[in-house]
């Protein structure tokens, strides 16, 4: 849909109306919408790989590893488990409140607004999509403008495949943006920066909406010195993975820095370079295998970071840069001054700053002087480290010799803490996170204690307190008469 | 200064107050006055707020001043605490529960005292809703407490074989609990037991609005429990002010909507999360297959017997059928009197009105051209003792006063409908409330209810009672609120469920690394679709 005035009134009206209705709670409209998503992915495919690659310069099987396969299994993984989110679960009763049951019944929240982002337009648009539709929710998804095919790629897709009136796309950049928050909504997810999760917040707090805040950080990985051979090939891969090879290291979980001991770095760096090689040849550019730079803005604010006195000089590998192609090679700075800008911001771009400490349990207390990123990494066969990163460090996740993975387990939580977000997805978080879980208690009238009303006396407020305590044999004493006296 | 302070009070005055303030804080952004603009600010943004709902106390002047740079100071310290780790203990968060049930059992007399003096609250009233309901929680806390800090094993799927995951709580840092007045000790020490269970530092700001709770609060907590991890701060707005200004990493708080917005909107600035616990109308609907004898009882002890009215779950209004209205009135007259007396006025066993502004207010509701003559019960009111007796309103117009805003307090309007299935249209027409209660027997009935009804919670055949079970979440949705708490939910609330995956170095599929070849892809499908056959054929590279 196209933004043509700034008064989305009429939308938002009839996705009002639509929720109302009770359609979207329906089961069967939830499981046809999710089918919808997996058609759409299977026969609008090359659309999606087209639009990838023209805003982005994804290669197509990074952009169906990240983007198309993920969303399909997740999609294939709600499908399968809605059922048993949609049922209501039973809760525990004390005997206070007997005889009587109680429940949480699940229950969407009505209207709600998802605004994403450029680097996965399709990943970070459709991943919390599929837990709005699976809630029961009536949607408006708001992409980015910054990737502007993916943007009408998506619009178009689901005005084909999903049910337009209660899931709408609207496009546009900012002032769209802003409009649409004028209005209320039941609940917005943002995934984004930090300076725009504050206008959401703040545009919420009018109608008290709730939010949840997908923003990232900085990343730190802490690779210690790991002896196998086989081990640390494998770590170098991965790590490589980790900061090039998700959207040109322009993704929230990319790996930002590495944390690592001075008398292994230059035994990483070698083996950084020689597998930066490996993956994607001499000239990186030519191999189509890392994403650019999604625009010009972005470009001169990764040159900029480089730029930076003290910083240039830190650079060990790569740092060229073509900006008629917006594409940065995959660069390594060695210990850049920490005051230096790109020790400060999230980087989010193919710069890869590692910084050396005496011995490796300092990293510990180098993440936590730190802003609580939305990921900590951990290449460590060390039990001891991984005890004391997982205790002492607080982040998003944690994951241990691996990278960026934890966003494809549908079991994890995916959400930041801190100055990376709040709120959670994935999986069934996804499903919860779109959902209010009512707590209903139903009551029979067969036992009903006199001690629970007014007039007060000195008896009843005996039996309460017995009642209360669970102590049921001075209840039953009390009620006889055997008992009066206050304790 | 003085041009901010103009152009918020000439806004002040315009309707959309809390807009337009959020606005003036855009603004502020382009002077370098943003600190103490915002300050100021959301002083007078929250000074509004508390105007136009509560009077301020005359006399509740602090003696020191506790600005913005002691907020401040006081923060520093909770993080030095919070970061020493001493909090995260399972040792320390237990000590912390078990001198918190110490304090409860020593303090009784002068906790039934002080809520007394505030409220007027019948000592039963006060052991029954506050002091027992903290005691179970803290019972309860300390009970599963080991249970509750345990990581949860997540299972894993093929995408990250092998490995191995969990969910680790944590807690969040410092977080910032401000409570209410009607359940003054309820409402600050149960949150806090749950940012204590969860291992944070944390600060309460009790209401001055209750104020010998406030300040036996600031006593107790002062003498049992550990000052360099748990503060008490008294004060009004300006207090409240200098503490909002500062970064939380949670702030939990319980009271009305337009303060909630105003706390929204302060904690949007440091992206800090919040549990708003709020109110509504709470509805009751009554069938009339019902026990009339329990179900007028019950009633009756959920609106009058709950602090008269005054709190978050108490009933707001009636909804039934126009047929069955005069037998339920009958019951509820009836009930009133057994549980009250023939001169309710002069009951020791029900609160007073909590302050002059909300006898003012409640006054207003029922002075309205619109509903006084609807009065078929009680609207006795006497100002020098504030209280209001029990009264019943029987159909009062929609747009009447009483009908618009929450009523918290002893007034009960009922509306009749034609069909008792036309009470679901009626409540769902309206803002979602803290809770919605259905009286009947009719088993479809309750299952329309339960599946149509958006509230907090939902009783059938009970008034209030879902506040007293732990196992369900306590919290509002829409208008009412967002976040809940109560038992394993308090814990959660202050928590942050981390993430944890432990990957091995063995079993890497090549797959996903670079360079991408067409083989990677159709293996990268198969192993999406879940197909043997086809990872296989990828894997020996046939198409």
């Amino acid at each position: 849909m196209e933004a043509t005035g700034c008064d989305f009134e009429g939308e938002l009206k009839e996705l009002r109306k639509v929720f109302n209705s009770g359609k979207t709670r329906e089961a069967s409209w939830r499981r046809s919408q999710l089918q919808g998503i997996l058609s759409l992915f299977k026969e609008r495919e090359s659309d999606i790989f087209k639009a990838l690659n023209q805003d982005l310069g994804k290669h197509h099987v990074e952009a169906y590893r990240d983007e198309i396969g993920t969303v399909i299994k997740s999609t294939y993984y709600a499908l399968g488990n809605l059922k048993k989110w949609m049922s209501s679960k039973r809760a525990k009763l004390t005997l206070a409140s007997f005889p009587s049951s109680a429940k949480l019944v699940p229950e969407p929240l009505g209207v709600v607004l998802i605004i994403s982002s450029w680097n996965f337009p399709f990943g970070l648009s459709f991943e919390p999509l599929i837990g709005a539709i699976s809630a029961g929710n009536a949607v408006i998804l708001k992409p980015s403008e910054l990737a502007p095919t993916c943007s009408s790629v998506l619009a178009n897709v689901i005005r084909d495949y999903l049910d337009n009136s209660a899931i709408k796309v609207i496009e546009g950049g900012p002032h769209v943006g802003e409009s649409l928050l004028r209005h209320r909504f039941d609940k917005i997810f943002f995934t984004g920066g930090a300076r725009v999760g504050e206008t959401v917040l703040t545009a919420a707090a009018k109608f008290l909406t709730p939010v949840t805040l997908e923003l990232g950080g900085k990343c730190p990985a802490v690779v210690d010195s790991i002896s196998s051979s086989w081990d640390r090939k494998i770590a170098m891969k991965r790590i490589i993975w980790g900061k090039y090879g998700a959207c040109g290291g322009q993704a929230c979980i990319a790996i930002d820095y590495i944390l690592t001991e001075k008398k292994f770095a230059p035994i990483l760096v070698e083996m950084l370079q020689k597998y930066i090689k490996k993956s994607f040849g001499d000239n990186p550019m030519e191999s189509h295998s890392i994403a650019r730079i999604v625009n010009k803005k972005h470009f001169s604010r990764l040159k900029g970071l480089l730029e930076e006195p003290g910083v240039e000089s830190s650079i060990v590998f790569g740092g060229k840069s073509d900006e008629e192609n917006l594409f940065i090679e995959p660069t390594i700075l060695l210990d850049p001054p920490l005051d230096a800008l790109i020790m400060k911001e999230e980087i989010f771009g193919p710069l890869l700053p590692i910084i050396t400490v005496e011995s490796i349990e300092e990293s510990v207390e180098f993440i936590r002087a730190r802003p609580k990123p939305l990921a900590v990494y951990g290449f460590t066969n060390n039990e001891n480290l991984q005890k004391k990163m997982i205790s002492e460090t607080s982040s998003g996740s944690i994951t241990f010799n691996d990278a960026i993975i934890q966003y494809v387990a549908d079991t994890l939580p995916f959400g930041g803490v801190g100055g990376s977000g709040f709120g959670r997805y994935h999986g069934k978080f996804s499903f919860e996170n779109f959902s209010h879980q009512k707590a209903v208690m139903v009551r029979g009238y067969l036992v009903d204690f006199g001690f629970r009303y007014p007039p007060w006396n000195n008896k009843k407020l005996q039996l309460l307190k017995s009642g209360l305590r669970h102590d049921y044999v001075s209840l039953v004493l009390v009620k006889l008469g055997l008992k009066s006296k206050r304790d | 200064m003085e041009v901010l302070y103009d152009a918020c009070w000439s806004m002040i005055k315009s309707k959309d107050v809390i807009c337009d303030l959020s606005i003036t804080h855009r603004h502020h952004r382009s002077f370098s006055l943003q600190t103490h603009a915002s300050i100021c600010s959301l002083q007078i943004e929250l000074a509004i707020a508390l105007m136009a709902s509560e009077e301020q106390l005359k006399n509740s002047t602090a003696p020191e001043v506790f600005d913005a740079e002691a907020a401040s100071c006081l923060i520093k310290e909770l993080r030095g605490t919070f970061v020493s780790g001493k909090t995260k203990s399972y040792e320390w968060r237990s000590s912390q529960l078990k001198s918190l049930l110490k304090m409860l059992e020593d303090s009784d007399k002068q906790i039934c005292d002080a809520l007394f003096s505030d409220l007027s609250k019948p000592e039963m009233e006060a052991y029954i809703h506050e002091i027992a309901m903290i005691k179970n929680s803290c019972k309860s806390a300390l009970k599963q407490l080991k249970d509750w800090m345990k990581p949860e094993k997540a299972k894993t799927n093929l995408g990250t074989f092998p490995s191995s995951a969990e969910i680790v709580p944590e807690p969040l840092g410092v977080v910032l609990v401000i409570s209410a007045w009607n359940y003054p000790l309820l409402l600050s020490v149960d949150p806090v037991i749950g940012a204590i269970a969860a291992g944070n530092s944390v600060v309460l700001k009790p209401s001055e609005l209750a104020p010998a709770m406030s300040s036996l609060l600031a006593k107790l907590l002062g003498k049992y429990l550990d000052n360099s991890a748990i503060k008490v701060v008294e004060g009004a707005v300006p207090e409240t002010s200098a503490l909002l200004e500062q970064k939380w990493d949670k702030i939990f708080y319980t009271g009305n909507g337009r303060v909630a917005r105003i706390v929204m909107a302060a904690a949007a600035k440091n992206l800090t999360p919040v549990v708003l616990e709020l109110g509504g109308k709470s509805p009751i609907l009554v069938d009339s297959n019902i026990d009339l004898a329990v179900t007028g009882k019950r009633i009756v002890a959920g609106k009058w017997g709950l602090n008269n009215g005054q709190a978050c779950v108490a009933p707001d209004y009636i909804i039934t059928t126009k047929q069955y209205a005069p037998v339920l009135i009958e019951s509820l007259k009836h009930n009133l009197v057994k549980f009250f007396g023939e001169d309710p006025m002069n009951s020791p066993d029900m609160s007073r009105v909590g302050h002059a502004n909300h006898f003012a207010r409640l006054k207003r509701q029922l002075d309205d051209d619109k509903v006084s003559g609807k009065i078929i019960h009680g609207g006795q009111a006497d100002k020098s003792s504030q209280k209001i007796a029990p009264t019943i309103v029987l159909d009062a117009p929609e747009d009447s006063l009483i009908m618009n805003e929450e009523i918290f307090g002893p007034l009960l309007p009922i509306v009749t409908v034609e069909k008792i299935e036309d009470g679901i249209e009626f409540i769902n027409s309206r803002p979602k409330p803290l809770a919605a209660y259905l009286f009947t027997n009719n088993k479809q009935l309750k299952e329309e209810f339960v599946s149509n009804v958006s509230a907090g919670g939902i009783v059938i055949n009970d008034v209030g009672l879902h506040l007293m079970l732990d196992t369900l979440p306590f919290g509002g949705v829409g208008d009412s609120g967002m976040g809940s708490y109560h038992g394993k939910f308090s814990f959660d609330s202050f928590s942050h469920k981390k993430a944890v995956l432990y990957r091995g170095f063995l079993g890497d599929a090549p797959v996903r690394y670079p360079p991408y070849t067409p083989g990677k892809l159709r293996l990268l499908k198969a192993l999406v679709d879940g197909s043997l056959l086809g990872i296989i054929r990828a894997l020996f590279g046939f198409s």
